[in-house]
């Protein structure tokens, strides 16, 4: 019980010290971020007068006037994001930034989500097996995967797209599906759902391709060090199957450690993951965060931000909840 | 001295494939961004065509504007080698502070340092560095320094070192609790001494790994930032020629010459600092270099005749 108790304590923390770092960002800057989000909007809105409500908005969400003490502007912005109000998006003016959010949301956790749940799968096989077969002539397949570890994501999504899409005109080149088939957007059918995997195919591909090389190695490496383990060699004195040996007891332990470094591959999955979504235009949320970053829209920058990180944040809390489940000594040493 | 060399050596990665080739690819890299330049065109010269493939007089072709590529590209390295040395060493730096303090201290001073840790850890690094660089750059008063290479390398070692840290304290506290550092204790030696004298000395092997981390962190997210636009405008990166290939339509108009360099540049370079790692790996963790030894030379007696029934599960 200690062990769930201090791991709410540290998401609590965690997500209040994101939050506070979105606040106090645009306040420590000698500029006015406030300001320059006013001006786009009023550019935005075409000269229209803009609603005191949005524009008290944004005072709340980036900085107000000296006279309102900071503590104020605290309590304030912490009632506009309970609220769910994170302002309106200067650069797609006039949505709220949450509507923005949430329609690029589903994209980013479907291609991500499965990108991430294959390349976790491959890695821990492919890495228990060639940690099996340590000193053999497979051990010379593991420098190898720093090479894939090592490639820029969007440099290898360009080179993909260079191959695939403009040089063989396999797959599409942007986008999460076609818009001159189904011009109305989304629809719940067949046929739209094959169009969606054909367009996520290659920035998935790209996510796995970058990511499986970290699962391997660490999965490789643990397995080497459990295999030295006694109850490996007493299992083997047992006369047990080197098969049984191999799944039951050498890479049920040796995968442990690959799920705690979940958050660390995750972290980068996600970084991983914007800079794919702009290679392929993709409408996702880390072609919201581009935009927003681009476009100066502190706005939607920061809901984005918030958004990102929550997520991360959940993700990590169910593996660490998933983990103590798999792992009872993490429970009882804390 | 005998015994200081021997000292030494211990720390030394052992000479190996991996690590030869390593050395030699990371030199190569270090050598062609320090020495080509020298010679190489004005990277900025926009006098030649646009778009030619490459040719003699244009080993790599020329970009759009009529940038020589391969100008560029020595320019290039040399900007993000600088980017990846400043970034690294600034995030082991915090990295060592964190880190070592926490796990030697211990106590409510490692829990403090640690909670921030990881908190840096869980926070998504590349959002993170793109919102502060967006206020960062936007902000007045920095003059030329605001987008600076500079700038960059310093952000993505602010927010770079959590991983290390932890890395380093957990070797920290184990080697706490070594005899030698309670006889240095008993002695009479106050803490910082002892931090510096018997502990971050062992500690080298696994800093060294993670500066080469940080180094490489640091390159590919210089190379990331700048794709995105958020990269240094005063100055020719790997990041920044990938990122004018993106707005002048690279991939579209299939100039390979232009897109594909950079990118190899830094894999390569990626690639020749892990080969680095493993063999600085196999100090840390002697179990990854003997297990393997052991299954070979196991192995080789089972075929000479001399292995043991069965051994089945380590063959």
């Amino acid at each position: 019980m200690r062990f769930y108790l201090r791991r709410v304590a540290f998401y609590i923390v965690t997500f209040w010290a994101a939050i506070s770092l979105n606040f106090l960002l645009p306040r420590m800057m000698p500029g006015d971020p406030a300001a320059i989000m006013i001006g786009k909007l009023r550019r935005a809105s075409g000269g229209r007068q803009l609603s005191d409500e949005t524009i008290k908005g944004i005072y709340a969400l980036l900085g107000a006037d000296k006279s309102t003490s900071l503590w104020d502007q605290y309590l304030a912005y912490w009632v506009r994001l309970l609220h769910g109000d994170l302002g309106i998006s200067s650069t797609r003016y006039p949505y709220p930034v949450a509507t923005l959010i949430g329609n690029a949301l589903p994209w980013t956790l479907f291609m991500v989500g499965l990108a991430t749940v294959i390349s976790f799968a491959l890695g821990i096989g492919i890495g228990a097996w060639v940690g099996w077969r340590r000193g053999t002539w497979v051990d010379q397949l593991v420098p190898a995967t720093s090479l894939l570890q090592s490639i820029p994501y969007f440099w290898l999504a360009l080179v993909l797209v260079a191959i695939f899409s403009v040089q063989l005109h396999w797959l599409p080149i942007v986008g999460a599906y076609d818009p001159f088939t189904y011009p109305s957007g989304p629809q719940a059918s067949w046929a739209f759902a094959a169009d969606t995997i054909v367009h996520a195919f290659l920035p998935a591909v790209t996510i796995v391709v970058s990511s499986v090389g970290g699962w391997l190695l660490g999965m490789r490496n643990m397995m080497v060090s459990t295999m030295s383990e006694d109850y490996v060699l007493t299992a083997e004195a047992k006369g047990l199957t080197p098969r049984r040996i191999r799944d039951r007891y050498a890479a049920r332990n040796a995968a442990i450690p690959s799920l705690a470094g979940f958050s660390i591959a995750l972290a980068f999955v996600v970084a991983g993951s914007i800079v794919t979504e702009q290679v392929f235009s993709y409408p996702g949320i880390g072609k919201l965060m581009i935009q927003s970053v681009q476009g100066l829209d502190y706005a939607l920058m920061q809901g984005v931000f918030l958004v990102i990180t929550l997520t991360v944040l959940a993700a990590n809390f169910l593996m660490d909840l998933f983990y103590g489940l798999i792992d009872p000594r993490v429970r009882t040493n804390g | 001295m005998a015994d200081r060399l021997a000292g030494i050596r211990y720390l030394l990665p052992r000479w190996s494939g991996k690590l030869g080739t390593g050395l030699i690819m990371v030199g190569l890299i270090i050598a062609f961004g320090l020495v080509a330049p020298l010679f190489a065109a004005d990277p900025r010269d926009s006098s030649n065509k646009g778009l030619l493939p490459p040719s003699g007089s244009h080993l790599l072709g020329t970009t759009k504007l009529g940038y020589d590529v391969f100008s560029q590209l020595a320019t290039g390295t040399r900007g993000s080698l600088y980017v990846g040395l400043l970034g690294g060493i600034s995030a082991m730096l915090l990295a060592i502070l964190f880190g070592i303090l926490a796990g030697y201290f211990g106590g409510w001073l490692d829990e403090i340092l640690m909670l921030i840790t990881n908190i840096m850890l869980v926070i998504p690094g590349l959002p993170l560095v793109m919102v502060i660089a967006a206020y960062v750059q936007n902000t007045e008063g920095l003059g030329e320094f605001a987008r600076s290479s500079t700038l960059v390398a310093l952000i993505l070692g602010v927010t770079g070192w959590a991983g290390s840290a932890v890395v380093l304290r957990a070797q920290a506290r184990s080697l706490r609790t070594r005899e030698y550092v309670a006889a240095a204790r008993v002695a009479g030696e106050h803490g910082l001494r002892i931090i510096f004298v018997e502990i971050l000395p062992n500690l080298v092997p696994l800093i060294a790994a993670q500066l080469i981390f940080g180094v490489m962190a640091a390159v590919l997210g210089e190379a990331g930032l700048s794709y995105l636009g958020l990269g240094p405008t005063n100055s020719i990166t790997l990041g920044t020629m990938l990122n004018d290939a993106q707005t002048g339509q690279a991939v579209g108009s299939r100039a390979w010459w232009w897109f594909v360099p950079p990118g190899a540049v830094i894999a390569l370079l990626g690639t020749g600092l892990a080969l680095v790692n493993f063999a600085i790996d196999e100090i840390v963790n002697p179990k990854l270099r003997l297990a393997p030894q052991a299954a070979r030379r196991q192995r080789r007696a089972t075929k000479a005749g001399r292995g043991v029934a069965g051994g089945g599960a380590f063959a």
